[in-house]
């Protein structure tokens, strides 16, 4: 089963990174783009068994901090 | 009296020796150099340093590989025995990580690495860390880091603040952290994380010594305890 696992900061958090890559796109000249957040994409390949609890503590202990970062989980199947 | 302190060495850690010499500088004994991926500390410390570096080379986030290294379970339940734990830049990311630490460490508001000698405020002279200083006093220790930008959400920072628990602030800031927060105590008072580098400021040839009094404060409450 391949599960796609979406890091993203949390709102409020202030992402340097995101405000820096706005910033060129506008140097680029493209014009009304409104924020940019920068997040991390997680792919695994799991056994099928896998529970969601398993995949949900996957998340919580290792793959996102979840003081900063939320998580979404997608089956890709 | 011996001061039995221990120094962790991840794969990526480099600033261990450092650590361990002004260990052995100030308290006359060298410390015990402990591997990642022992399972358990030796007996009886004193003292648990956890060093700078890229440990795991920053893999998904600084510090969080560390974190979940077999040795970071000794080092949490001695530190919830009371054990002092200092963890200093890298030792900081990987205590918040292993939630020994609230908050987190985030890329630096500049989104450049930072390597200079910065002036801190002692917010807190009661810890055990920091009792060799006086609140309000500038000292001066380097920092060199890339993600150093203290986060915590506002409930957390009033917490912290409330409770006495920012040892250090940046008198100006470098890294973009909430509230010019530079360390951090947790609610005992017996882990210490910081950004800047106490070891790095224990010499003359280091540019200054105000590093020193943190070690002679730990060694301080070891003796009068």
């Amino acid at each position: 089963m391949k599960i796609r696992v979406h890091v993203s900061l949390k709102p409020g958090v202030l992402d340097p990174q995101g405000r820096a890559v706005h910033h060129a796109l506008e140097g680029l000249g493209f014009d009304g783009v409104d924020d940019v957040r920068i997040g991390r994409l997680v792919e695994l390949d799991v056994a099928d068994s896998t529970t969601d609890e398993a995949l949900n503590e996957m998340c919580e202990k290792l793959l996102a901090n979840t003081v900063i970062e939320n998580y979404r989980i997608e089956k890709v199947g | 009296m011996a001061f039995r302190a221990a120094v962790i060495t991840f794969p990526g850690s480099n600033c261990d020796r450092d650590m361990a010499v002004a260990i052995e500088e100030v308290s006359g004994t060298a410390p015990i150099r402990v591997w990642h991926g022992d399972a358990h500390l030796p007996d009886d410390l004193d003292f648990i340093a956890l060093p700078g570096g890229f440990s795991y080379g920053d893999y998904l986030r600084s510090g969080a590989m560390a974190a979940n290294s077999p040795i970071m379970q000794s080092v949490k339940r001695r530190a919830e025995k009371g054990v002092p734990v200092l963890g200093v830049c890298n030792g900081f990311q990987v205590l918040t990580e292993a939630g020994l630490l609230p908050g987190a460490l985030m890329r630096n508001a500049s989104q450049n690495f930072i390597c200079r000698t910065v002036s801190l405020r002692v917010d807190n002279d009661q810890s055990r860390f920091t009792s060799g200083y006086e609140a309000g006093q500038t000292i001066h220790i380097p920092v060199a880091h890339h993600d150093g930008n203290y986060y915590a959400d506002d409930e957390t920072l009033d917490r912290i603040e409330g409770e006495g628990r920012v040892a250090f602030r940046y008198v100006e800031n470098c890294n973009g952290s909430r509230r010019d927060i530079a360390g951090v105590l947790n609610a005992q008072g017996n882990v210490l994380g910081m950004m800047p580098h106490p070891e790095r400021a224990i010499d003359p040839a280091h540019g200054g010594t105000d590093g020193i009094t943190l070690f002679e404060s730990a060694l301080q409450a070891l003796v009068s305890a």
